[in-house]
């Protein structure tokens, strides 16, 4: 792969409702500030990605309403329609391929539409849909298959959940920074078997944005670059039935590719930090065993050995992760923001003290049906 | 720079307005076996997958998740790309920066609609702002309507000017075993069909099909041993200008997206005279009155003179320019795979595999995607390595 | 089981459910149908960098990428730029029924704007209608009124 560098990141606080600003008016923030974060102006962008979807939006060509606002007229620009880092893999092909700068941004306003009918649109129409199967039940499938088949608790669960709202504490772009116990999210609500509210991430408004640079440009620019180490996506089979659930195939392939990418073979001690989409609390778990922190059926218990805690080995979502804030589509752009933040020594009171190398997931579909790894440098 | 890349197969399936003896995800593998056929390689070749629709046309979310089964994506990277009618094109050229980044050596390019999912009209509807325009809209007949009415105030153009592109592509249409509508209608036909919205008649609109088309691109030295005559891009340009309806209006400026897009393109591909460059011409053309102004904005004539230049023939089989040998959008509109037909048909056309529709010696040939709030994508192919 | 000879009856599944939206109009928007409302006037947002005037009022003028702030008043009055009787039958995404048709859509340029406003024109004989003819705006009653597109009822063609 040829060279490539974040130079430029920003993201608006997420919130639950933003009724003062259209979706617009958040990519516009989030592009200036991203600009601003670079050094550069609109001008210096030759290419733009913007991430946005057709049902969460409710709108068809929903690509068309953020076009002013992210600075597109008259540049090159186009729309991906899936999560954020999928996004960010095209603005990074454009810069590989000539640009020599590409703007990504991605926006999600959770409070303008019903989360259970546009993610039941997720599923086959012909078969599940009206079973009435969407993301939050369709999660707490996979939980107990997952926690089923590996014996893991609900109790080894929910730490996750108390570990990240904790760790939103020293974010202050996070939605829902809490101060629990285990005893809080297992008393919490059950919202879908074994998933109880604390296991759930909220629903969310945000933006957020990169921009990406060739290699003369990022070493042009004034601030330190986070040098694109390795990337890779893959995505395994559509009908729940057909796939193992607790087993992320797709995540394993993803992984093993961006780590070739980046030379790296044993990521629990390359890695320094992680940032995963976990919008429920068993799917971080779950993503470390793909992402090969782990053996399948250890990640559960990956907190209680303080591995992934903010002092551990390797920590995972210092930001407080999706479960704190969950913008969909947004949320794996932010997994990536906050990467590039603690590779750059950025990110305030959640960095990680020495973090050179740092990953960041995200991933479509349901279940976790396709994910996308990037691994990012502080060195290039 | 970016490595060359060239096209090496193509599939489309045949297109119906109604097939309901398919899913979405049947009817896109029949494209992709087509195309995997044409290039005679297998899914295992295949590295990544650029996949595109308009989700409310079939109403199904993550359509890069639910169509792995029939794109072949099954343990592949996929990506959706959406831009409205341009998809097609998007797909195309998302799928070309896959290969030029370095990344992939292989990919498939996927375009698919089943307009008869739903009502196209309602689903089109929805790609107005919910808050300012949705109440008045009425989908794209009207907004092409008024761009018409102003271009026969400014130039005295007449409905029968108009009608002789339709008569043009539904004839060409003729040639294409593909094609939906394989009826010929003319002028007068044209003029006889109900009024839709003045000074749209039923006969200047392109018909809602149901059909899918795949392409396959690959990199500089995988592409000539796949493909013996290989299209090679030379260019690609996107101008996405306008983002409101009411900023995109003033139709006496032509339709400027598509002026910029192709000045783009005829720089990167070093055209100075598109006429005499340019073999052949597949264009998002969706109503007949684009198929007068919009050739003015690709400078294929001067302002006012289209009527003129496709009334001499220049843009018929045989002419100068022939513009849409496949029969065009006028005859077959899978909106999510529209765009990439013209440019799967512009490739044919290249690799010299157009059967009856095929113009004889095609060196450079032009494709366009229309959409969006007046939209253009411009790819250029060409016969020779760049 | 078609391989058999014996022909399958093709299914198919109707799904009707609308999908629920609550989107926000934003500070600009707001304040336009508020304006509508307490002056019955419109409200347009002057770029300062090439002096465009934009109506509805949004946060950024595209072309200069500028954040826009300055407000004006736009008369209720301006020009018809393109229109089209609409009379196709089609189904309505709000309402999920047939919209009553024919209805005639227009572009109209607001005095001062210079962009145009799409909106309904109260004629449905094209005949009577031609390109460059003045309207002028009619408001339904302010108790009437709910902050949305409708509280303009249609535009009235001048003679």
């Amino acid at each position: 792969m040829g060279k490539a560098a974040i130079v430029g990141v920003a993201q608006t606080k997420y919130e639950r409702r933003k009724k003062d600003q259209i979706f617009a008016d958040l990519v516009f923030d989030v592009t200036r500030e991203a600009l601003a974060d670079a050094g550069m102006t609109i001008d210096d962008i030759e290419s733009v990605v913007t991430v946005s979807n057709d049902f969460f939006d409710g709108r068809t060509i929903s690509g068309m309403a953020v076009g002013d606002a992210c600075g597109g007229q008259d540049k090159n620009i186009s729309t991906v329609s899936g999560d954020g880092t999928f996004g960010a893999f095209y603005g990074l092909m454009r810069v590989l391929s000539g640009f020599r700068t590409t703007l990504v941004v991605a926006h999600y306003k959770g409070s303008e539409g019903s989360v259970p009918v546009t993610t039941n649109g997720m599923f086959d129409p012909l078969f599940h849909r009206l079973l009435g199967v969407d993301a939050v039940s369709s999660a707490a499938l996979q939980a107990n298959v997952y926690m089923n088949r590996h014996g893991v608790t609900e109790e080894e669960i929910a730490a996750v959940s108390v570990k990240n709202h904790g760790n939103a504490l020293n974010n202050p772009y996070a939605q829902v920074p809490l101060r629990i116990t285990v005893a809080d999210v297992m008393a919490s609500r059950k919202i879908a078997d074994p998933l109880k509210l604390l296991d759930c991430c909220p629903v969310s408004d945000g933006a957020a944005a990169v921009i990406i640079a060739d290699e003369e440009t990022a070493k042009r620019g004034g601030r330190r670059p986070a040098w694109v180490k390795g990337v890779a996506h893959c995505c395994e089979d559509y009908l729940l039935g057909d796939r193992d659930l607790a087993d992320p195939a797709a995540l394993r392939a993803a992984a093993a590719k961006a780590y070739a990418m980046a030379g790296i073979e044993d990521p629990l001690s390359e890695i320094d930090v992680m940032e995963v989409l976990e919008p429920f609390s068993y799917m971080e778990p779950l993503w470390l065993e793909g992402l090969g922190v782990c053996r399948p059926g250890e990640g559960a218990s990956l907190v209680e050995r303080g591995v992934t805690t903010m002092d551990g080995r390797l920590p995972v979502n210092p930001s407080g992760g999706a479960l704190s804030a969950n913008p969909i589509l947004v949320a794996g752009l932010a997994r990536l923001v906050e990467a590039v933040l603690q590779v750059r020594g950025e990110a305030g009171a959640r960095q990680i003290k020495g973090a050179k190398t740092a990953l960041a997931h995200g991933f479509n579909g349901p279940c976790g049906q396709s994910h996308c790894v990037w691994i990012v440098g502080a060195e290039g | 720079m970016g490595r060359r890349v060239a096209i090496v197969g193509t599939g489309q399936t045949y297109h119906k307005s109604h097939r309901p003896d398919v899913t979405s995800r049947e009817m896109i593998r029949e494209a992709v076996v087509a195309a995997l056929a044409d290039a005679d390689l297998t899914i295992k070749d295949i590295d990544a997958v650029v996949i595109g629709n308009m989700d409310h046309f079939e109403s199904i979310n993550y359509v890069d998740t639910y169509s792995v089964e029939g794109s072949g994506a099954f343990m592949k990277p996929v990506m959706k790309v959406s831009t409205g009618g341009t998809t097609g094109s998007t797909v195309a050229i998302a799928a070309y920066y896959h290969v030029a980044s370095g990344l992939f050596d292989r990919v498939l390019a996927v375009g698919f609609e089943k307009n008869s999912e739903s009502d196209t009209t309602a689903a089109i509807i929805t790609c107005s702002d919910p808050v300012w325009d949705r109440f008045s809209y009425s989908g794209a007949i009207p907004s092409l309507a008024t761009e018409a009415t102003a271009y026969m105030e400014k130039y005295g153009a007449t409905q029968e000017d108009a009608a002789m592109v339709g008569e043009r592509d539904r004839g060409h249409a003729l040639n294409n075993p593909y094609a939906h509508l394989r009826r010929p209608l003319t002028v007068a036909d044209i003029m006889a069909s109900p009024m839709l919205a003045y000074p749209i008649k039923l006969g200047d609109i392109c018909p809602r099909s149901d059909g899918a088309c795949a392409v396959i691109l690959a990199a500089d030295g995988i592409a000539q041993k796949i493909a013996s005559r290989p299209a090679w891009f030379k260019a690609v340009s996107v101008r996405h200008t306008y983002t409101w309806f009411g900023d995109s209006t003033d139709y006496n400026k032509g339709l400027v997206s598509l002026q910029r897009a192709s000045r783009e393109a005829y720089a990167q591909a070093g055209i100075k005279n598109p006429v005499e460059e340019i073999d052949v011409a597949e264009l998002y053309l969706p109503y007949t009155w684009a198929g007068l102004k919009w050739i003015e904005d690709l400078g294929f004539c001067g302002p006012g003179e289209a009527a003129r230049f496709v009334g001499d023939g220049n843009t018929h089989m045989g002419g100068k320019l022939p513009v849409n040998p496949s029969g065009g959008v006028l005859s077959t509109n899978c909106i999510g795979a529209t765009a990439l037909l013209r440019v799967a048909e512009a490739a044919i056309q290249i690799m010299g595999k157009g059967g009856k529709r095929q113009v004889p010696d095609v060196k450079t040939a032009l494709a366009t995607g229309f959409g969006g709030c007046f939209w253009s994508d411009v790819v250029i192919l060409s016969a020779v390595r760049p | 089981m078609e391989k058999n000879g014996t022909p399958v009856e093709r299914l198919e599944i109707t799904f009707k459910h609308p999908m629920p939206y609550e989107w926000s109009i934003g500070r600009y928007g707001s304040r336009f149908f508020q304006e509508i409302r307490e002056k019955r006037r419109f409200i347009g947002i002057r770029c300062d960098g090439c002096g465009s005037v934009y109506v509805p009022p949004r946060r950024v003028c595209g072309p200069c990428f500028r954040e826009l702030t300055e407000l004006v008043p736009l008369s209720d009055t301006g020009v018809l730029t393109a229109f089209s009787v609409v009379n196709y039958p089609f189904i309505d995404p709000a309402t999920g029924e047939l919209r009553p048709i024919p209805y005639t859509y227009g572009y109209i340029r607001l005095d001062g704007a210079d962009n145009i406003f799409s909106h309904l024109i109260n004629e449905k004989d094209w005949h009577k209608i031609k390109v460059g003819m003045r309207v002028r705006a009619v408001f339904k009653n302010p108790e009437e009124m709910e902050g949305n597109i409708q509280d303009i009822k249609y535009f009235d063609l001048l003679p």
